[in-house]
């Protein structure tokens, strides 16, 4: 039993940063139509922003975060002015397509810039961990799932109460009576795109202390994005939520219960059951929020 | 024209190891032909019916495994107390199995693209090259997991006449690959201008319509996929007999990529297409290698694909075809004509 609940503390830290990966992807994925590769680069990108602010620049740990995710909402506006925009319009194959270059360039760019050895993040945090009971978590891996629960609440609240994301959802539901009600489709897009890069770092940025920073490792994080977003549903935030925890348990439980190897693997066989199934996703189209 | 540009090509091809001693571009010769026939696979899919599957490489990683389990032979336990202990066959049974074991796995992600198109068989194909990747490096009693398959035989073919022939040397295996090459370019361009050829394409154009005919889109879908899974599984079969040694990485994400961006830049949707992209970017390595870093040639890569979607959208050999466009055959004005179309408003 002890067991049990450690599973799920580990479940609950980890699925606040899938959730991250998530909504972000859920965002572009559902608002723009675009299938992004890119993910994965941006929560590596996120990560090594961490590692050069604390380690290569000596700022604070806890300012480093704010940064990448910073950095993120920087680059993802790069990608999204410079391949995106000129092919509005494109089928969704050749984006797509073009999002795999993307992703390549800048994958093999991090290994050429950083090199391939796997980097650490030293933290303010202490070693011993916080015990509860029977069950024990790491301060850092606290500080990692109230930051994300923060990022969740702010990332709602900003598509849910604010006028950008009033643009968004309008867009999301039906671009040109979005358009020709005055919403600058352009400006939402790059923005939606902006912010769901940022996510992406923000996760990269949280799980990379927790584990090692290397080039490759975005790319699990965007299969495993993709997996949430299909779980919770196109454009589905509270889906995307929701999609994240389950993956995460899934993989607790695999790890815990089947064989550790089989840990990533969860991932594909929930995207590969959810499609054969249902689809639409978990979740009623009618659920949807933006 | 045509037939004489084709067996021009194969002659040439043919004669490259009269002239060519060099070990190493033998080599890369050898393995870029295998791509490129995993590539051609590919294009049947992605070029002639739309689909787009990103897990190409599970079907060649498989074939490449079914072929090398084949001939070593292998005692693995099963739940329940079953154990299957296989007596190592002839390398060409493996061959033979491999198309058919890939080819069913074609056929069940076939069944799958019923269910789901566009994006979400795409993330489904990946999923499933990444779950077969996985089974491979932790099943270690059949695959030996990250520790590889070695020693795997070469393919031994029995001639007319000359009696077993074991496939050992660069030489030999050049021949083999590019016999199966052409082999394989020809089925393709059969298949592509019978009743059936016309039946995928016809889906790709407009399904509604389609279907409005009569064409059956489930089976013309998942037979397509099933040849397609068949011909990488020979070229991962091919693979594996040729390096004599295989281990998880073979079903790298990378390696499809390097199968689509062959395709993509040859021109997907025309049968020299993979081969005149397969050859660039096979070879490419092989003079980039001396200039720069493995990483460097990697981001190159990944900027030609952009710059290739954005400028030759349709690929190098269709838009070269449009550049020297003779009176087209019938059969390829009518098809193609919306394209040719949009091509003329993107060149104006």
């Amino acid at each position: 039993m002890s067991q049990f609940l450690q599973h799920l503390i580990n479940m609950l830290v980890l699925g606040g940063t899938y959730a991250l990966l998530g909504i972000g992807l859920t965002l572009i994925f559902g608002i723009m139509n675009v299938v992004n590769f890119t993910h994965g680069v941006l929560y590596t990108f996120g990560a090594y922003i961490m590692f050069i602010v604390v380690h290569q620049l000596g700022v604070n740990f806890f300012l480093a975060l704010p940064l990448a995710v910073v950095a993120g909402w920087l680059l993802g506006a790069a990608i999204e002015l410079t391949l995106l925009r000129p092919l509005r319009g494109s089928d969704i194959d050749t984006t797509m397509l073009v999002m795999i270059g993307a992703w390549i360039a800048m994958q093999s760019g991090a290994l050429w810039i950083w090199g391939g050895v796997a980097k650490s993040v030293t933290t303010p945090f202490p070693e011993a961990p916080l015990v509860l009971g029977p069950v024990s978590v790491s301060w850092l891996r606290l500080f990692v799932l109230a930051s994300a629960a923060m990022l969740i609440v702010l990332t709602y609240l900003l598509i849910n109460k604010t006028k950008l994301g009033g643009a968004m959802r309008a867009t999301f539901q039906d671009r040109d009576t979005a358009s020709l009600m005055g919403v600058n489709v352009d400006l939402i897009y790059t923005s939606t795109f902006a912010i769901g890069s940022s996510l992406a770092a923000a996760a990269g940025a949280l799980l990379g202390p927790v584990y090692v920073i290397f080039p490759q490792m975005g790319d699990l994080a965007a299969v495993k994005a993709f997996a949430i977003v299909i779980l919770g549903g196109l454009g589905n935030i509270t889906g995307a939520v929701i999609g994240g925890f389950i993956l995460a348990l899934a993989e607790e439980l695999g790890a815990g219960y089947v064989s550790s190897g089989y840990r990533d693997a969860m991932g594909f066989l929930i995207i590969i059951a959810v499609l054969i199934f249902k689809p639409t996703g978990l979740f009623a189209r009618s659920e949807r929020v933006g | 024209m045509k037939a004489a540009v084709g067996i021009l090509a194969v002659v040439a091809l043919a004669s490259v190891p009269l002239w060519l001693r060099d070990p190493y571009l033998m080599n890369a010769l050898i393995t870029t032909g295998i791509f490129i026939i995993g590539a051609m696979s590919l294009n049947l899919l992605l070029g002639f019916t739309g689909q787009l599957s990103l897990g190409h490489i599970a079907f060649f990683g498989i074939g490449a495994y079914v072929s090398a389990l084949t001939s070593l032979g292998f005692d693995v336990g099963l739940p329940f107390g079953l154990r299957i202990v296989h007596i190592p066959w002839p390398p060409i049974a493996g061959f033979v199995l491999a198309i058919v074991v890939a080819g069913f796995c074609g056929y069940l992600v076939g069944l799958l693209s019923f269910r789901v198109r566009g994006a979400y068989f795409v993330i489904v194909t990946i999923s499933f090259a990444e779950v077969v990747r996985l089974v491979a490096l932790n099943w270690v009693e059949l695959t030996q997991g990250p520790l590889a398959l070695t020693n795997i035989p070469s393919i031994t073919v029995g001639l007319p006449g000359l009696g077993d022939l074991t496939l050992r040397t660069k030489l030999q295996n050049y021949y083999l690959v590019l016999t199966v090459a052409v082999v394989t370019y020809l089925l393709i361009s059969r298949l592509v201008h019978s009743h059936f050829g016309r039946s995928m394409r016809g889906l790709m154009e407009n399904e509604t319509l389609a279907v409005s005919v009569g064409i059956d889109v489930t089976r013309t879908l998942t037979l397509a996929a099933v040849i397609s899974a068949g011909i990488a599984g020979a070229a991962g079969s091919l693979y594996a007999h040729y390096i004599r040694i295989i281990d998880p990485e073979v079903f790298a994400f990378i390696n499809t990529v390097t199968m689509v961006i062959m395709v993509i830049t040859g021109g997907k949707g025309s049968l020299a297409g993979p081969v005149v992209g397969g050859l660039i970017f096979g070879l490419l390595p092989v003079f980039l290698r001396p200039i720069m870093a493995p990483e460097a040639q990697w981001i190159a890569y990944g900027g030609v694909l952009i710059v290739i979607l954005f400028i030759l959208p349709r690929g190098i050999v269709p838009s070269l075809a449009l550049r020297f466009a003779k009176p087209p055959k019938p059969i390829e004005a009518r098809a193609p004509a919306a394209f040719t179309e949009r091509d003329a408003k993107e060149h104006a």
